[in-house]
């Protein structure tokens, strides 16, 4: 029987192993030395804040592995042969393999700065590094972000939620706005403020200084000021999780190569989620996508190919959402920050100033590319089909009510939104 | 692997401090009650009416001002912040402590009633049930009884915490008019209006006056002194009488076929209004293993048929022994019964089987079971002998353990422990029978948005019927489920806007795609067409 061995139980090399099983009865090994059952990654924030216990963000019982034939092993690879279809573990044991899907994950990003060795210095990424917070929480009154983006603005959300003051460090000139057009972007700002954050745009790390003692005393910004503090988290992105891969004949760029078919240099041996590395990437898609649904696409495709039905990995429509406190953002299809020449955006925004939506059309065609939303709720299948279909802006502004999916009994702002455009179109056309 | 238990340190690392004027609110609350604890310690107080009046004013006022200073000082959103860290809302001390105490008020309050002070044998009453005397008086002009006292008790916890989880859930407009509604029928239809209308009807003999409770809820209805006080109740009894029954045939499978049985569970009943309200902190608590799942679905259909064999006795007895009050007789009745039953179950099983859950075959079978036994009952039960049991020895039993060990002093004593709703999923025979309607014939289920789900577990966690949520949810799949009361809280909390309570179209409504949207279309029809 054809041994399956997939490394990382994370939500990649769990979607391919279930997937895998659903389609065939080879034999599979599931490996992580993160945690012996998965769990969800994202909901970290929330146990943390005591939303939920860890055993709440493990989507399976522990006895599911079993009762599906997959077998675990909690241990950490450290070298592949690929050649010899062999893999080493920490403690000198081995395991051998027909075929290999690598679906290590991440690992977070550090720039050598000075001082990022101190106690006091952490990132958010795996269990551990809660594990690791939970401890540096313990009499920590105040605490340094940098970077702004998402993992960023839950640690200010998680820090918060202990009391703890918060300073947040973001480069740009306003919160995420590489991906978020400006108005959204302040308007996150401003919510940010509402929660007491001391929010500090257009300011990077220079070093983290030192008590003398190895623990984190302050920060000194590239402004050359110096920020009192406890704790500081560096949450400047994230990288595959691909040095273990190194000495191996895999060929490993940022992270591991694969085509359309998920398949690495070497046959037999796949790379999915976080640590794939696409050669050839969809139009607009960046090479790496460190996106839950990705990977979980990425598994169902890919165990296709596995049980014989070789399937290209082929994202649909773009989407994604996200949280940040207490407004939720939700985006489907393409709406850039910087529009390209033939995008035309229409921005509409409620005038408390939390609730905002921004689509993006084809100046010529009229064709819809995208939409943002902060504080409404949108039904994807709706996006999907227009985008799939290639319709018309006004079809999708004069149907908002059919995408909305915001609970009954809220308020709505389709026609608000719908005298809006007209008339900002009115003026464009006049 | 271990879980680490946090914060068991002395450096705590859980710096969830009160502020001063929540401090002032949970005194404000506390005085309240410490008067009526003196009250049920007999102290004798000069001006009771004043007293009671200001114990219940310092009540409300205090949880006022306490949910005011927990809520209102951060942006309106979700303040689930530290619930499993606090010993009240995480099985801790505060917890078993508030339990215990519960479960033995319970006790006292069915079955040693004279300990709060009831009067026996015509004496007056004393203690805490006397210290409620001037308002029943003015009420319902009749001295308090242990039930008045409970009764004014349970609409203020549901008034008063249902203030606190109205501005918790401020931002949800689903949340706000749901409570106003529990609200609304707890404070109007379950205390004001029939105390009142037992006011203006002083010569007439009780009956269920609460017309929003129904059977198999109220499991008495059918009971021969309820029924006979109900046929001898004038105007009024005789109305409540066809109310009761139009309600049970008529009203609520019309009102479940639209909205679910939401529209009853979590929007109209008392035992759900008090889960909703008082029983908010201790949602997240509710088990939702597969186990779980499993004892709730033997639990609540051994009740189902308890309930029904329990009813078709009295009713069976009561037929037999007031053959003048019948304008059917026992005969008639057994077989009326198992028409319907037969009809409806072979009806289900011919136009919906494609659709049936395990919980739906469970009801099903359940109802099989049901008309099996009342033919027995026909066959084999004289008068007052059901089955060789005696009927009423039947619906003493059914009265004690379901009525008021389930429903009361497990239902609500165990919400610190076992979550809010452990009477309505684990025990209510009337959940069972509206859950069997919204698995198989409703327009409502929640709807999962597309791929958005990220499995991060909050849906699962705080349902508190203990449905795991994102099972579905991460599979794209609309969650159809029959224990599900609607209350929404899964919607709110989802932090990727993945889950909607809708009523729609019929079509479509149980899919089990299993795919999720966003992939190629190639992979879509290739999982789809398997």
């Amino acid at each position: 029987m054809e041994h399956i061995v997939i490394i990382g139980n994370g939500i990649s090399g769990v979607t391919v192993a279930r997937n895998i099983r659903k389609l065939s009865d080879k034999k599979i090994t599931l490996i992580s030395s993160e945690s012996e059952y998965f769990f969800s990654r994202t909901a970290l924030m929330y146990v943390f804040m005591g939303h939920l216990k860890f055993e709440h963000t493990q989507p399976y019982e522990n006895d599911f592995w079993k009762k599906n034939n997959i077998d675990l092993i909690f241990n950490h690879v450290v070298n592949v042969d690929a050649d010899e279809k062999k893999l080493f573990f920490k403690d000198d044991s081995s395991l051998s393999f027909d075929k290999l899907v690598i679906a290590s994950g991440s690992k977070s990003n550090k720039f050598g700065w000075k001082g990022q060795h101190l106690y006091g210095v952490f990132s958010l990424y795996s269990k551990p590094d809660l594990d690791k917070l939970e401890e540096l929480t313990i009499g920590c009154k105040k605490a340094v972000i940098v970077g702004g983006g998402l993992i960023g603005i839950e640690l200010v959300e998680m820090l918060l939620s202990r009391n703890i003051k918060v300073t947040f460090l973001v480069r740009e000139k306003s919160f995420w706005n590489s991906v978020l057009p400006t108005e959204e972007s302040q308007l996150l700002n401003r919510h940010i403020l509402e929660h007491h954050v001391d929010l500090e745009l257009e300011t990077s790390l220079d070093e983290i200084i030192s008590d003398g003692f190895g623990n984190v005393k302050s920060i000194k910004t590239d402004k050359g000021e110096i920020i009192e503090c406890d704790m500081v988290a560096l949450t400047v992105g994230v990288s595959p999780n691909v040095d273990f891969l190194k000495s191996s004949s895999i060929d490993i760029g940022i992270g591991v190569k694969v085509n359309r078919f998920l398949e690495t240099n070497i046959k037999d041996i796949y790379a999915i989620g976080d640590c794939a590395e696409q050669t050839q990437p969809n139009k607009n898609r960046k090479n790496i996508e460190a996106i839950w649904y990705t990977g979980k696409m990425m598994g169902e495709a890919l165990a296709q190919t596995i049980c014989g039905k070789p399937m290209e990995y082929n994202p649909g429509n773009w989407f994604n959402s996200a949280k940040f406190f207490d407004i939720e953002y939700q985006t489907y299809g393409w709406v850039f920050s910087n529009p390209t020449d033939n995008e035309e955006q229409f921005y509409w925004e409620h005038q408390l100033g939390k609730i905002a939506i921004r689509i993006s059309y084809d100046k010529n065609s009229r064709t819809f590319l995208g939409i943002n939303t902060l504080g409404i709720r949108m039904r994807h299948e709706f996006f999907d089909t227009v985008l799939t279909n290639k319709i018309s802006v006004d079809y999708v502004i004069e149907n908002l009510r059919k995408a909305n999916f915001d609970p009954e009994f809220y308020k709505s702002y389709e026609n608000e939104i719908f005298q809006s455009f007209r008339l900002n179109n009115t003026v464009i056309n006049a | 692997m271990t879980t680490k238990e946090t914060n068991l340190s002395i450096a705590q690392n859980n710096q969830i401090t009160m502020n001063t004027t929540q401090k002032t609110g949970l005194t404000i609350g506390f005085v309240g009650l410490f008067i009526i604890i003196l009250a049920f310690l007999n102290i004798d107080f000069p001006n009771r009416t004043l007293w009671l009046f200001a114990s219940i004013t310092s009540i409300l006022v205090g949880i006022v001002i306490y949910a005011n200073a927990t809520y209102l000082h951060r942006p309106a959103g979700i303040s689930n912040n530290g619930i499993f860290h606090q010993s009240l809302t995480n099985k801790g001390l505060f917890a078993w402590s508030l339990g215990i105490i519960l479960t033995l008020f319970y006790i006292v309050l069915y079955w040693f009633p004279k300990y709060l002070g009831l009067g026996e044998n015509g004496e007056s009453n004393s203690g805490i049930v006397q210290f409620f005397d001037s308002l029943s008086l003015f009420l319902n002009g009749k001295v308090a009884s242990q039930w008045f006292m409970y009764g004014t008790f349970y609409t203020i916890a549901i008034l008063g915490l249902g203030y606190k989880f109205i501005v918790k859930y401020r931002h949800n407009k689903y949340q706000l008019v749901r409570t106003i509604s529990v609200m609304f029928f707890q404070l109007g239809f379950a205390f004001l209006i029939p105390e009142i209308l037992s006011k203006l009807n002083p010569e007439k003999a009780y009956f269920a006056k609460d017309i929003k409770n129904m059977w198999p809820l109220n499991h008495y209805f059918f009971e021969d002194w309820h029924l006979k006080n109900m046929l001898g109740g004038g105007n009024l009894g005789l109305f409540m009488l066809v109310f009761g029954i139009a309600m049970i045939f008529i009203i609520s499978p019309i009102l479940t076929y639209f909205y679910g049985k939401r529209w009853y569970c979590s929007w109209v009943c008392g035992c759900g209004g008090l889960a909703e309200t008082a029983g908010d902190s201790f949602r997240h608590l509710s088990n939702s293993s597969q186990k779980a799942w499993k004892i709730e679905r033997w639990m609540i259909h051994s009740v189902l048929v308890f309930s029904f064999v329990t009813t078709v006795a009295v009713i069976f007895t009561f037929l037999s022994n007031n053959p003048e009050l019948s304008i059917i007789t026992r005969s008639q009745f057994i077989y009326g019964i198992v028409t319907f039953l037969v009809v409806f179950t072979s009806a289900l099983y011919i136009f919906k089987r494609k659709d049936m859950d395990t919980d739906a075959i469970y009801t099903m079978v359940t109802l099989v079971i049901i008309i099996i036994i009342s033919l027995v009952i026909n066959y084999f039960s004289d008068h007052q002998n059901i089955l060789f049991v005696d009927s009423n020895s039947l619906r003493q039993w059914y009265g004690f353990g379901i009525g008021s060990v389930f429903s009361g002093v497990v239902g609500v004593g165990f919400y610190p422990i076992m979550g809010n709703r452990v009477w309505c999923r684990f025990g209510c025979p009337m959940a069972a029978i509206l859950g069997l309607q919204q698995r198989l014939f409703s327009k409502f289920r929640i709807t999962t948005n597309g791929g958005q789900c990220i499995s991060c577990g909050n849906c699962t966690t705080h349902c508190e019927m203990g449905i795991d949520v994102r099972a579905y949810a991460q599979k794209g799949e609309n969650i159809v489920r029959s224990s599900c009361v609607g209350c929404g809280i899964c919607a709110a909390v989802c932090p990727r806007g993945v889950l909607k309570l809708e009523n729609g179209s019929e079509k479509g409504r149980i899919n089990s795609s299993d795919i999720l949207l966003g992939n190629d279309v190639n992979l879509l029809d290739l999982i789809k067409n398997k």
